[in-house]
């Protein structure tokens, strides 16, 4: 039995950019998926192929066990989708914004109202409903389109990078409500850039790349496979590199990494804060002065370092990204 | 943020009704959020009215006392050959809002929303040019007071008049969907209002609506006077009793009435199909 949400062999190609190549998903009920990438990898692709957006190439593709291909309309009643960039009418206030989603799902004009009232109260913004949404800030926004994908209580939610320009406390409070939302049992795609992100939320994280798979597994399992924390040092003079390497290769569990230009030395770690503690003290007794010291936790440019070789290439991403987009018209 | 899942029990939303109830429903829905927009942004209502006000006055005014409408050079006759072709101009010339509305809803991201629901089809562009049709219903009235003002007088009976303004809003509406679908196939809502607008000009312009065909060059005449905007154009100057009716032979400029809708029907459905198919692929 395939689980909430399930694609095999799904492949989707615009002129010559197979933007997805392959990508099989199997998220059980009740479950979150990570879905992890660089701008451009693919993430935003498969998550429109799955949400009738975009027809794909070949591949089997299944939301809440109907099939998306056949059923496109099944799968919509039974879907909310938080794209991107939160898409709600910003002249419309929030009130009609989701008066007017309930309705387009069907609901009559009476319960659409209900409805929306009470998801402005849970959401924080019935202070600010009657209000345009173009005066909302930009967490405001975000929990709207959040509440205008919530409208019907779908089994199963996509949520395309929700977090992404949130400031910290916003995307705290995001988060409160994914959890609680799956805790009620609905079935979350969830796309990031963010490892954190995904490390806690998701149940499951698969990492793509070029369209294509290259990791999956649970958080833990994913660190494991890049590699733990890492401690990062900047000496202040060029002469005193020396010096610090043989320090943190003492007290570091590998090999220390240069960068001479930068004068910035990197080994992995294991004990966290004391750790970094003990570097600064032996540091400090070889007179080796510091501009910067951090205890580094895996990042996604470690996750594509460890399983690449090449870091994310946010910026030939972006590209990839337009070029998809183009070639989707 | 407590509770959201209180009274939630995943349960899908209600199996659509289908057909044309709900296309109907789904229709008004998105009419009424743009009538809503517009209301929020009385700015748009007031450029679109001034554009043909001052059309209006440039032409009255300025070409008024050097045209000749049926051999007459008096202005009072070219201002009352003049306004059928600025109400046609003017309802052609909203096409070019719809084009740039829609744009900036797929700009926006609101197109996959709507296209992520279970909603009807059509139902975006529909409600799109619905709410237009509104508009320029509005903008018509405005106008026709603008019009009486400046000296245009109509010489038929209540029931012609009102059948010329119904004509011009059937060619606005179907103008609307070409509009809609320029909107859908380009790539930013500044694109959609220049690429919606620029055909409009050879459209308008090579027509009956500012000077009479006849003094056109002989082989730009049968453009014009096949222009479904003549039709039109010449529909309303034959509903309102106003001078400049063309006499030429051509089948539409003989019947004027029946030719405006036909070419408007014929629009319509044409680049309704169009549109709603190429909204079904629609990406942003």
């Amino acid at each position: 039995m395939p689980g909430a949400i399930y694609a095999e062999g799904l492949v989707k190609t615009f002129g010559d950019v197979r933007a997805v190549d392959g990508v099989d998903l199997d998220v059980p009920q009740g479950t979150v998926l990570g879905l992890l990438g660089p701008n451009g990898a693919g993430k935003t692709t498969v998550v429109r192929c799955l949400t009738t957006l975009l027809t794909p190439d070949s591949g089997k593709l299944s939301v809440a066990g109907i099939d998306v291909v056949k059923q496109p309309n099944e799968v919509r009643r039974n879907i909310g989708l938080s794209g991107q960039f939160a898409a709600v009418d910003e002249y419309l206030t929030g009130r009609e914004n989701l008066q007017m989603v309930a309705q387009l799902y069907q609901m009559p004009a009476k319960a659409a109202k209900a409805r929306a009232g009470e998801l402005l109260d849970r959401f924080h913004l019935a202070d600010a409903a009657d209000r345009p949404s173009k005066t909302y800030s930009g967490g405001m926004r975000r929990r709207l389109d959040l509440a205008a994908a919530l409208v019907v209580s779908p089994p199963v939610m996509f949520m395309d990078e929700p977090t992404t320009g949130l400031d910290p406390r916003n995307r705290q409070q995001l988060w409160d409500v994914i959890r609680e939302l799956v805790s009620g049992g609905t079935t979350l795609l969830l796309t990031t850039q963010y490892l954190e992100e995904a490390d806690h939320l998701a149940h499951d994280i698969c990492v793509i790349d070029h369209g294509k798979v290259i990791a999956r597994g649970t958080s833990d399992q994913l660190k494991a496979q890049i590699g733990g924390e890492r401690v990062e040092v900047v000496v202040h003079e060029r002469d005193q590199i020396a010096p610090a390497a043989e320090v943190m290769q003492a007290l570091g569990k590998g090999e220390v990494k240069v960068e001479n230009h930068t004068r910035r030395l990197t080994v992995p770690v294991t004990g966290g804060a004391k750790l970094l503690a003990e570097v600064i003290r032996d540091l400090d007794a070889r007179g080796v002065e510091i501009d910067d010291i951090g205890l580094r936790r895996p990042t996604l440019d470690d996750v594509f370092l460890s399983l690449t070789g090449h870091v994310a290439e946010l910026d030939e991403g972006e590209n990839g990204n337009g070029t998809e987009k183009e070639a989707g018209k | 943020m407590s509770a959201i899942t209180e009274t939630t029990a995943n349960t899908a939303a209600p199996r659509p009704r289908g057909g044309i109830g709900q296309s109907v429903s789904d229709s008004l829905v998105i009419a009424k959020r743009n009538l809503i927009r517009m209301t929020r942004i009385p700015e748009m209502v007031i450029f679109g009215l001034i554009q043909p006000i001052m059309f209006v006055v440039l032409f009255s005014y300025v070409f008024g006392g050097s045209m000749v409408i049926n051999g007459s050079t008096n202005p009072q006759d070219y201002r009352e050959f003049l306004m059928a072709g600025i109400f046609a101009q003017t309802v052609t010339f909203a096409t070019a809002g719809a084009g740039a509305g829609i744009a900036d809803d797929m700009h926006k991201g609101l197109i996959d929303r709507f296209r992520s629901l279970p909603m009807s089809r059509g139902a975006v562009l529909t409600g799109r040019t619905l709410a237009d049709l509104v508009q320029t219903a509005l903008t018509l009235v405005v106008l026709a007071i603008v019009a009486l003002l400046v000296g245009w007088r109509t010489h038929e009976n209540i029931g012609k008049v009102l059948g010329a303004f119904g004509l011009l809003l059937l060619l606005g509406y179907a103008f609307s969907w070409i509009g809609a679908l320029i909107g859908l196939s380009v790539r930013t809502p500044e694109a959609a209002t220049s690429g919606g607008l620029i055909w409009l000009f050879p459209v308008t312009f090579i027509s009956n609506a500012f000077v009479p065909t006849a003094t056109m060059p002989g082989w730009l005449q049968p453009v014009a006077e096949w222009n479904p905007f003549s039709a039109t154009v010449q529909a309303c100057r034959v509903l309102f009793g106003n001078p400049g009716v063309s006499t030429s032979d051509a089948w539409p400029m003989q019947h004027p009435v029946w030719a405006s809708l036909l070419w408007s029907l014929v629009i319509l459905v044409v680049f309704r199909t169009l549109a709603v198919r190429k909204y079904r692929s629609a990406t942003a």
